[in-house]
């Protein structure tokens, strides 16, 4: 036994007391040999998984509640002396943070509602209305998720511009209205809904608009968070059109605002600055992901497997 | 029901031909529908073709001109953009960066997402946690993430730089080299992307039906034998499907690109060229709507790759 034991390495020494004698028994599912096999392929890659994930999120947080000085230094400064909420306030003075995060949450608020509304009503006339040639409208709408609208962005440019769109807020929103994720996510949905519902409610004569609103929405609960929230999550994050059609403060989203002040701040002495921006674009959606992951995986992965 | 009413042949329908009648024609009851289905759909669908579509038709019309953005006048010149890209040496250079850019990140983010999936496939405590986590990445801003990488890659003030200088290293000059700064993108892109690949792995992996695994381990398979001869080949139409997506969404990579190297010094993909050429200085419209039109080519050739091997469902052993 005590030859065996270091050759077994460090990790059997973290093992209950009743399983470290039984070296000599055949291997069971509690065996050393499977414990050790379990942690060293199993629990060992999972925890640096999670640790190269996590370890960087945590860095931007200590970051921001660095001190420039703490930052600037020959040796590394892991955890923050006096940890405070500097480099937000400095923040809100270089780039008045507080305006870029409330037009990010003006542009995500406005835009997604429009879309799930659009989402809804759409994929329920696709799957509910009757129309000619409703297939190829569909498909036009599915060929749309995989055209890339960044593709062609400065026709979207040219127009929005000449309508006097630059630096306004319908002028971010407008371009990106058209839902063709939403339309597909919920049309699917509606389709396995149980037919008998539909044909009670139009044997009662309720109007399409009732249908809608008083069966199909409320029955389809989970299927609309889960598009509400990946529209909510994109309209965040998005980037290249605000960023094309915004040139200032006033008007510019956070991922927009915090390019400026990478651009204005070269000195390695501006990262708690840089961190606590970050910070701002990221934790509000990390904060509804650890909530409502269910949904979101969900509905980013929806179709991938068959 | 109602199959008579529409049915002008006056041959009474008969068992199996009537679902078939049901769909030839409208009835009055129908075309009450139409305008409904204008009034729901219609937005959408204008938005969908004014933003979506018409930007297309648009941009191949914008690349055959000599355009400065803003300008008043351009002067069509047929296929002198194309021309012009396909002979300019940049222009290898930013095909070949392109090409880097996405074969490293495909294969990095699907190889380390299918690692990972068999990890998380284990009964292992606290998986659905890491699950979640290496999934969070994904949903996170671009430019948030690239910032914090940015500071971690910092050759002199960076995290990284001082691990490496602890075990005796130096910190590469990230920022400074074109060839490196490819591979930090490469690297945090990848870091960004692998847990997407892993959660629909292991969705995959947990619809493979138990008895062919039972059967297996009866036969006396090894794990690894297991996993290349029976799960593997199971896998192939996720596989393919990873394959086109994260290839599209690499392509057309963009947010950590532009906030970890504004010039493009070494990054420049076709994507972010396009960018560049429009909005980066240069205002050259025409020029970047052609270099738009060769992405969009390219991605219009693999989504049509995509269709046709979806279509198939083949199981590759």
């Amino acid at each position: 036994m005590s030859v065996a034991m270091p050759a077994a390495g460090s990790l059997g020494e973290n093992l209950p007391e009743n399983e470290r004698n039984d070296a000599n028994r055949p291997p069971g599912p509690l065996s050393r040999s499977n414990v050790v096999a379990t942690l060293v392929t199993g629990y060992l890659p999972l925890l640096l998984a999670t640790l190269i994930i996590a370890l960087p999120l945590i860095w931007m947080v200590l970051g921001s509640l660095k001190s420039p000085d703490e930052i600037v230094t020959q040796d590394l400064v892991l955890l923050p002396k006096h940890p405070d909420l500097d480099a937000y306030g400095q923040a809100a003075e270089r780039i008045s943070i507080g305006r870029l995060f409330l037009n990010s949450a003006i542009v995500t608020v406005v835009g997604s509602t429009i879309k799930v509304i659009l989402a809804i009503t759409s994929a329920y006339a696709f799957v509910f209305v009757r129309f000619p040639f409703k297939r190829v409208l569909f498909v036009g709408v599915l060929v749309a998720l995989m055209v890339p609208p960044q593709v062609a962005l400065v026709p979207n440019y040219v127009l929005i511009s000449g309508l006097g769109g630059v630096n306004t807020y319908w002028g971010i929103i407008l371009p990106g209205l058209g839902t063709a994720f939403g339309t597909f996510l919920l049309r699917q949905h509606f389709l396995s809904l149980p037919t008998e519902i539909m044909e009670a409610a139009e044997i009662d004569g309720a109007s399409h608009f009732k249908r809608m609103m008083r069966v199909v929405v409320p029955i389809s609960g989970p299927t609309i968070v889960t598009v509400a929230l990946v529209t909510i999550v994109n309209e965040w994050n998005d980037y290249i059109w605000p960023l094309v059609i915004t040139n200032d403060e006033s008007r510019m989203t956070l991922p927009v605002g915090l390019t400026l002040l990478r651009n204005i701040e070269g000195d390695a002495s501006a990262y708690p600055v840089l961190m606590a921006g970050a910070v701002m674009v990221i934790v509000p959606v990390l904060v509804i992901f650890a909530a409502l992951q269910r949904f979101i995986v969900a509905g980013l992965t929806q179709g991938a497997v068959k | 029901m109602g199959a008579t009413v529409t049915d002008r042949t006056g041959v009474p329908a008969a068992g199996p031909t009537k679902p078939k009648r049901l769909r030839r024609g409208f009835t009055a009851r129908d075309r009450r529908d139409f305008p409904i289905f204008l009034i729901l759909a219609l937005p959408n669908i204008l938005l969908i073709m004014a933003f979506i579509y018409r930007p297309l038709i648009t941009n191949i019309y914008y690349s055959t001109l000599n355009w400065t953005l803003g300008s008043k006048y351009a002067t069509p010149i047929g296929l002198g953009n194309y021309r012009e890209f396909f002979t300019d040496p940049d222009s290898l250079g930013v095909l070949k960066t392109t090409a880097i850019f996405t074969v490293a990140t495909v294969g990095g983010s699907m190889v380390l997402g299918l690692m990972l999936a068999t990890v998380l496939n284990r009964p292992l405590r606290g998986r659905t946690l890491a699950r979640a986590t290496v999934f969070a990445p994904y949903v996170l801003s671009g430019v948030g993430i690239g910032l914090v990488w940015v500071f971690i890659f910092d050759p002199v003030v960076g995290v990284l730089g001082a691990v490496l200088r602890a075990m005796g290293g130096t910190s590469p000059e990230w920022f400074n080299k074109p060839g490196l700064s490819l591979v930090m993108v490469i690297i945090v892109y990848v870091w960004k992307n692998t847990g997407y690949c892993a959660v629909i792995y292991l969705a995959a992996m947990q619809a493979v039906p138990k008895d062919l695994l039972e059967a297996a381990s009866i036969d006396g398979a090894s794990s690894f034998r297991t996993f290349r001869s029976v799960v593997l080949p199971l896998l192939s139409p996720t596989t393919f499907f990873l394959l086109l997506t994260t290839m599209l969404s690499s392509l057309q990579a963009f947010d950590l690109i532009r906030i970890m190297t504004p010039l493009g010094n070494g990054t420049t993909t076709l994507m972010y060229d396009a960018y560049l050429q429009a909005f980066g200085g240069y205002n050259r419209a025409g020029y970047s709507a052609a270099v738009a039109t060769i992405l969009f080519a390219i991605l219009l050739v693999m989504t049509v790759v995509q269709l046709s091997f979806i279509e198939r469902k083949v199981h590759y052993a």
